[in-house]
């Protein structure tokens, strides 16, 4: 048995999701072998041998790459797909687009979202929001998956020995090209792997209060910063910054959630993290049969009152 | 051009599932049924990009139980032309789907196929990009813009760090995410048009499909209950409990 990780990476450097990926295969047994398609990506490569837990590194570096295509991507997996039994990839924006690809082209079924690996064919995963969890089996005879980073720890990102192989790199389809990219800048942590977030929702009324009133908060605790759809539909914060069933899933040791109802969809994406804080008006709101601590009132009185207390 | 928009009848957004006593499955017998809202988001975009003269005919088309009419005859109230039902009782996973879909655009020759991003039933999130897969064709997943020009559709997508603009060659595959549109209402007058519009039905086996799962669902299960805590009296307190009883800060 062997596994196949499809790393997620900036061709200098590893996306952190992809250790959760790798620990995901770790727990299904067998060889971890990692795919990285990437142009001048040799560092990212690197990387990956360092990961616990990798045997060898399969180094896809070539012009293809240099926009991590889709399409590009998949044809890359497929390429080396046989002889393993299990293809990987991290439950992001990437790995959703290329793991379907990848499983069509072999005829496989997917399994999405596992969050506990139950043996090496059998998977559970959240479905309807989280509202429930379907133990799945497959009987494929290549388990395509695709791995919640909050389920599985991160493996160690050092340590290991894995080796490097370079392969041949796929053309280019020509059916999709790069025009641009509006990438947000920011100096705090990845919402997806912060300890602590502070998110805030449409009580928050617009962009500049989100900003004037969450901002010190989540400088004073080093936090991420996250939103509900209604504060992103708003245009309050940019689409990354949305946590939820359709948004981003994150399970930091603390969430505080500032002026957000607690729709099911806004749960679904952060009803793991270890400690939830709400701070909400409306002492009926939903939010808070998910906290640990509710605090009722008005979050322009009480949240800069907080960042100045701590 | 035209464009094929797949469209899939869930549960509605508003209703909490509860999970059957015997974890078979999630109980859905008398629970309201909607179309799948990222579905709806499809069906909007492929409306306006005819109003816009970028396309001149939209094709709604579901697999499922007989009850997907509905859906179909909802697509056609929010401005789709005509729809087509590929009626079975079988249990539909994205790949069968994806097959169904395939077998339909080659008959039908759409320049664009429309997909919501995920049902938010299964929460899968891959009939789109297997249908690309399938046809050979280009796919922009998790589009908040969408422009057709001529033989390219330039997609604005949502990724994990902002935004990502790309260029496909026609056709292609996109999928929708929550900011590509607002969906309108669907007016009265609209709604009875729609009731007289064309509605095919067919059969998976008359697409020469084999829709048999690949996935067996053993069990399903409530997930593990987060506990309500306690409400503080002020910030002070707050601070206090995260300090001495979470030790989080
Ligand atoms: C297909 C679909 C997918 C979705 N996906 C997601 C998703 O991924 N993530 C997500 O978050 N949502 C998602 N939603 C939307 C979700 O259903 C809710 O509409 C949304 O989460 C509500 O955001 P909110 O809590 O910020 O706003 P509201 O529900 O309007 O809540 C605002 C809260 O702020 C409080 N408030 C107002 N003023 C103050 C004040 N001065 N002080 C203190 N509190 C105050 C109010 O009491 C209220 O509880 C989705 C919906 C659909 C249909």
């Amino acid at each position: 048995m062997a596994n196949l990780v499809i790393a997620e990476h900036d061709h200098g450097s590893l996306k952190s999701a992809t250790l959760n990926v790798i620990s995901a295969a770790v727990a299904i047994g067998g060889d971890v072998h990692v795919l990285v398609a990437g142009t001048n990506a040799s560092a990212a490569a690197a990387a990956a041998a360092q990961v616990v837990g990798v045997s060898k590194v399969l180094l896809a570096d070539g012009p293809a790459h240099a926009r991590l295509l889709t399409e590009n991507a998949a044809a890359q997996v497929v390429a080396v797909a046989a002889g393993y039994s299990h293809i990987l990839a991290p439950a992001t924006a990437y790995g959703k687009s290329v793991a379907p690809r990848v499983a069509a082209l072999l005829d496989k079924a997917q399994i999405s979202d596992i969050i506990k690996v139950v043996d090496a064919d059998t998977f559970q995963r959240p479905i309807y929001a989280g509202n429930a969890y379907a133990t799945v089996k497959s009987s494929d005879s290549i388990k395509v998956l695709t791995v919640r980073g909050t389920a599985f720890n991160a493996a160690a990102n050092s340590g290991g020995s894995g080796a490097v192989e370079s392969i041949t790199v796929v053309n280019d389809s020509g059916l999709s090209s790069f025009v641009s990219a509006e990438i947000t800048k920011s100096e705090r942590p990845e919402l997806t792997a912060a300890k602590i977030i502070v998110s805030g929702g449409r009580g928050l009324g617009s962009g500049d209060k989100y900003r004037e009133v969450l901002t010190p908060l989540a400088d004073k605790l080093n936090a991420a910063m996250g939103a509900s759809r209604a504060a992103v539909d708003a245009g309050f914060v940019p689409n990354d910054y949305q946590v939820g069933q359709t948004g981003k899933i994150v399970a930091p040791d603390l969430y505080i959630a500032v002026g957000i109802s607690g729709a099911i969809q806004h749960l679904a994406g952060m009803k793991d993290s270890k400690v939830i804080v709400a701070i909400n008006k409306d002492p009926d709101a939903p939010i808070f049969s998910v906290a640990d601590y509710g605090l009722v009132g008005d979050l322009f009185e009480v949240v800069p009152q907080l960042a100045a207390a701590l | 051009m035209k464009i094929l928009v797949p469209v899939k009848r869930v549960v509605d957004y508003n209703v909490k599932v509860r999970v059957k006593p015997d974890n078979s499955g999630v109980d859905i017998a008398n629970v309201k049924m909607s179309m799948n809202p990222f579905c709806e988001i499809a069906i909007e975009e492929a409306v306006r990009l005819r109003e816009k003269g970028a396309a001149t005919e939209v094709v709604a088309v579901s697999a499922g139980v007989l009850q997907c009419q509905e859906t179909l005859r909802n697509a056609m109230a929010i401005g789709a032309d005509r729809a087509i039902l590929i009626e079975t009782d079988v249990e539909l996973q994205p790949l069968a789907v994806a097959k169904l879909l395939k077998a339909i655009v080659d008959k039908e020759q759409p320049g664009l196929v429309i997909l919501g991003k995920q049902a938010i039933d299964d929460d899968a999130n891959q009939t789109g990009q297997m249908l690309a897969a399938l046809l050979g064709w280009g796919q922009a997943t998790f589009a908040s813009k969408v422009e057709v020009n001529g033989n390219t559709a330039t997609v604005t997508r949502e990724v994990d760090g902002g935004l990502e603009t790309i260029s496909l060659k026609l056709p292609a595959i996109i999928t929708t995410d929550l900011r590509l549109n607002e969906p309108r209402y669907a007016t009265l007058p609209n709604i009875m048009k729609a009731k007289k519009k064309q509605l095919d039905n067919v059969k998976p086996a008359e697409l020469g499909v084999d829709v048999t799962p690949r996935l067996t669902t053993l069990k399903v299960e409530e997930p593990p209950k987060r506990q309500g805590g306690v409400k503080v009296a002020d910030v002070a307190a707050l601070i206090d409990k995260l300090k001495n009883e979470a030790k989080v800060i």
